[in-house]
């Protein structure tokens, strides 16, 4: 029998990103607030031997912990799940600040196409531009009516940048100016330009300039030390939760955060829920917390498993397309870029920042005309300049040999001599994508682990194709000797890094029938239930998602205030 | 602090950092690490301990597995013009240190049952852990030189150490508890590991893994690099941050 604890206000699962914004801003009003995070402390202090690309990019020293849990993985109904026993496409974070401690700080918002796209879609090309599998649906709320909740965000995090002059309108510029620029962006910046496309600086969390935001937290400029990326930023200069949003909620007094507690149910009375069961992993401990509000704060993937596992909310069924938990996972199509060979030219690319880059949205949402296109929605195309560790790069023109003396002599020749152009394809729901309970592995716990089924589609062919084609363009207008290009995107692979930019399968929306949450991310059928992050996402668009999640995670607080006060469903 | 410890170059990396960027925030240094930047210890170089490295023993492989590792890593990555290769840069060392260790033991991996052979793109599904698969592996690497060229595979020219290495990366060995290629993978990726990871963890000897690329190491900062062209910075490891 598990120990019941008092009742709080507002229980939170998980405390990264989301769970941050959240706190913070309910406190602020005078809210009690519990989070429960299952992993364990963290603070910049940690961050002292940083520089360690073993320890944190090949040994995953900062990642979810993969012999306690795991999520399955098969292609198609077919095919049996297997569990995703080492790390590869996506990296989970764990820990306090969750994958928010070791993300890249590209923080974007995503086009005003993007909330509308199905209607958009429609209106432009027709209903037959649409496949018939394809499950693509408005989000049910609009580029403006999320506008203010960027900026909220931005300004939290003090993102650096200049105006997208193909974005969406903006009430206010970014609160600090674009980072530095690299020799190898200058090339990028005229390629583009002499090409008539649109460049403009990456939006950075890195911050190019000390900087106190709206609540008070001052932090400094970024080195560009060249480890962000899988690691932690020993200056606090890169935005994250444990830097920015946690201190705000802490100072409040009203909020608690408990490590090491994973939480195993979530629990419910009627059309209610009523707070959640957890683990204290410290002793085993099964604790009850009641709350009068629940808010899922993990990321996408223990977000669905928990609701599933808790029999919250009509899990999807692909078969009839009836349900809506688990539906519409989405990720992107990441592979669809241009490696540049110099033989003359050597660059600093050991120096960098997670969000130094440069980039243009020309090919990206519907800002090119797609009617004679196979597919619909594009990527944004970057040069990024995030450090280039020598374990992890070691590029040869194709044709050499990947290990012996000419590998070597190679790898070394162009250790410093590479500059990559890579697209951020977007990704569209598909009916057979979706997230389920795996009917054969389990946790630590002995609870079923999160099953994906999901491959790429013609669409995703077509589309990385097309935008590998216009990276060498760029590649070769930069002045590369030689250049490596996507040919032919394979099948979705589990084993090599793509991005961990997992959305879909609590996907907000206007109707119920259709969609779990609706746009204050509260659920259509539990009105003390918010469900908060990529999860809400009814596509992925064709940048990082951080941004939108952020601007998603200050409206979902907006909306539990608003039920604090009035109860009942609030958007 | 005393004058005699400020003038010490190698005891340099925060401290001056903090010194020459102004690195703060209204005359205040902020930041939760630069309250710990300080070196953490002052103990003087002894010579004797310098010159004798305590960190070249093995802590798994027997004698004659390293002896294997030792050849087959130099065959991946071999000395030449440019420097050394992975013997010297001490990367049999460093493949026998992480056995010994989590990877050795897949311990943060999932490893429980059922296994299935998968798909490809499913990823690794073998029950068996990297130390496991590297005993069998080495066992039938001196097994596949005995058979084709009636030797052990040390004791083999170069050329015939690759044709060996090369038979496993096309899975052209019949081995039915191991993946040849998986393993060759392995070995590749951990070779590149202990050539290019920082020293503390037992390759990359004296750093000369990055020389040979002008890789800097662990800097503090490149603020005032990043807008210039290609500079060779002096390379510096993790344990300058020590204060030693």
């Amino acid at each position: 029998m598990a120990r019941k604890l008092p009742k709080v206000d507002v229980v939170l699962v998980g405390v990264g990103w989301t769970g941050g914004i959240i706190a913070a801003e309910l406190t602020k009003k005078g809210l009690k607030v519990v989070g429960l995070e299952r992993g364990k402390e963290r603070k910049t202090e940690d961050y002292y031997m940083v520089h360690d690309e073993l320890r944190y990019a090949l040994r995953y020293d900062l990642m979810q912990d993969l012999s306690k849990e795991t999520i399955t993985f098969r292609g198609n109904e077919n095919i049996r799940a297997l569990p995703m026993r080492q790390y590869g496409s996506f990296l989970l974070g764990d820990g306090l600040g969750g994958s928010g401690v070791h993300w890249n700080g590209q923080t974007y918002r995503f086009l005003p196409y993007d909330f509308e796209i199905h209607s958009k879609t429609i209106e432009k090309y027709g209903k037959n531009k649409i496949p018939a599998e394809m499950s693509l649906q408005d989000w049910g709320i609009t580029y403006d009516e999320l506008e203010p909740y960027y900026d909220r965000f931005e300004k939290t995090a003090g993102i650096s940048g200049e105006e997208n002059p193909l974005g969406g309108k903006r009430s206010d510029k970014y609160p600090t100016p674009p980072m530095k620029m690299s020799p190898p962006m200058k090339m990028f910046e005229k390629a583009a330009k002499k090409l008539n496309l649109h460049p403009y600086m990456m939006p950075s969390a890195n911050l190019s300039e000390s900087y106190k935001n709206p609540d008070g937290i001052q932090r400094s400029a970024c080195q560009y030390c060249g480890y962000c990326e899988r690691f932690g930023c020993e200056y606090g200069a890169k935005a994250d939760p444990v830097v920015t949003v946690i201190p705000v909620a802490l100072k409040s007094g009203n909020f608690e955060i408990r490590t090491h507690s994973n939480v195993r149910r979530i629990l419910k009375q009627g059309n209610k829920v009523t707070g959640v069961m957890y683990v204290d992993t410290t002793t085993g401990e099964e604790i009850e917390q009641p709350a009068d509000i629940v808010v899922m704060t993990s990321y996408v993937f223990n977000n669905i498993r928990l609701l599933l596992m808790s029999d919250v909310g009509k899990p999807y069924d692909p078969k009839t397309g009836k349900g809506v938990i688990g539906k519409n996972y989405a990720y992107q199509v990441m592979k669809g870029n241009a490696v540049g060979f110099f033989k003359d030219k050597e660059f600093n690319t050991f120096a960098g920042a997670g969000s130094l880059g440069i980039l243009f949205d020309d090919y990206n949402g519907d800002n090119f005309d797609h009617s004679k296109l196979n597919f619909i929605h594009g990527g944004g195309i970057s040069l990024t300049q995030t450090g280039y560790r020598p374990i992890q790069n070691n590029p040869v023109p194709k044709g050499t040999p990947m290990w012996g003396k000419e590998f070597k002599k190679q790898s070394l020749k162009y250790a410093n001599r590479v500059l990559t152009v890579a697209a951020q394809g977007s990704s569209m729901p598909f009916k057979h994508h979706f997230l389920d309970l795996d009917p054969t592995y389990k946790d630590a716990f002995g609870d079923p682990l999160i099953r994906i089924t999901f491959d790429f589609e013609e669409q995703d062919r077509q589309l990385a194709v097309f935008l590998a084609n216009k990276c060498a363009d760029v590649v070769k207008e930069m002045g590369a000797d030689h250049i490596d290009s996507l040919k032919e995107l394979g099948p979705y692979d589990i084993t090599t890094y793509q991005s961990t930019h997992n959305t879909g399968g609590v996907i907000m929306g206007a109707d119920p029938s259709t969609s779990a949450v609706n746009n204050y991310l509260q659920m259509h059928d539990y009105d003390n239930l918010f469900v908060v992050g990529a999860s809400a996402f009814a596509h992925n668009s064709g940048y990082n998602p951080t941004g939108t999640v952020g601007a998603l995670a200050y409206r979902a607080a907006e909306g539990i205030l608003k039920y604090h006060d009035k109860g009942g469903q609030v958007g | 602090m005393t004058e005699e410890k400020k003038e010490r170059p190698d005891l340099l990396s925060r401290r001056k950092f903090i010194r020459n960027t102004g690195y703060t925030v209204g005359g205040l240094a902020v930041g939760g690490v630069l309250g710990s930047i300080l070196p953490l210890g002052t103990a003087k170089k002894n010579k004797e301990e310098t010159a004798q490295n305590f960190n070249r023993a093995l802590m798994y492989f027997t004698p004659e597995q390293y002896r294997i590792v030792e050849a087959a890593t130099e065959r991946i990555y071999p000395k030449d013009d440019h420097g050394p290769g992975a013997k010297e840069l001490g990367v049999a060392f460093f493949i026998d240190h992480q056995l010994a260790g989590d990877w050795g033991f897949n311990s943060r991996e999932y490893m429980q049952a059922p296994f299935f052979k998968g798909e490809k793109v499913q990823g690794f599904q073998g029950r068996l852990k990297r130390r496991d698969i590297f005993d069998i592996a080495l066992r039938e690497l001196n097994n596949h030189s005995q058979s084709v060229y009636k030797k052990d595979f040390v004791d083999l020219k170069g050329d015939e150490k690759d044709a060996i290495l090369k038979d496993f990366e096309e899975d052209k060995v019949n081995i039915t508890t191991i993946s040849p290629s998986g393993f060759f993978n392995m070995l590749r990726s951990s070779t590149l590991e202990g050539v290019y990871s920082d020293p503390l963890y037992g390759g990359n000897k004296n750093m000369d893994g990055w020389k040979m690329r002008n890789y800097p190491g662990s800097q503090m900062a490149y603020a005032s690099v990043i807008e210039k062209d290609f500079k060779k910075i002096k390379p510096q490891s993790l344990q300058n941050h020590m204060g030693k």
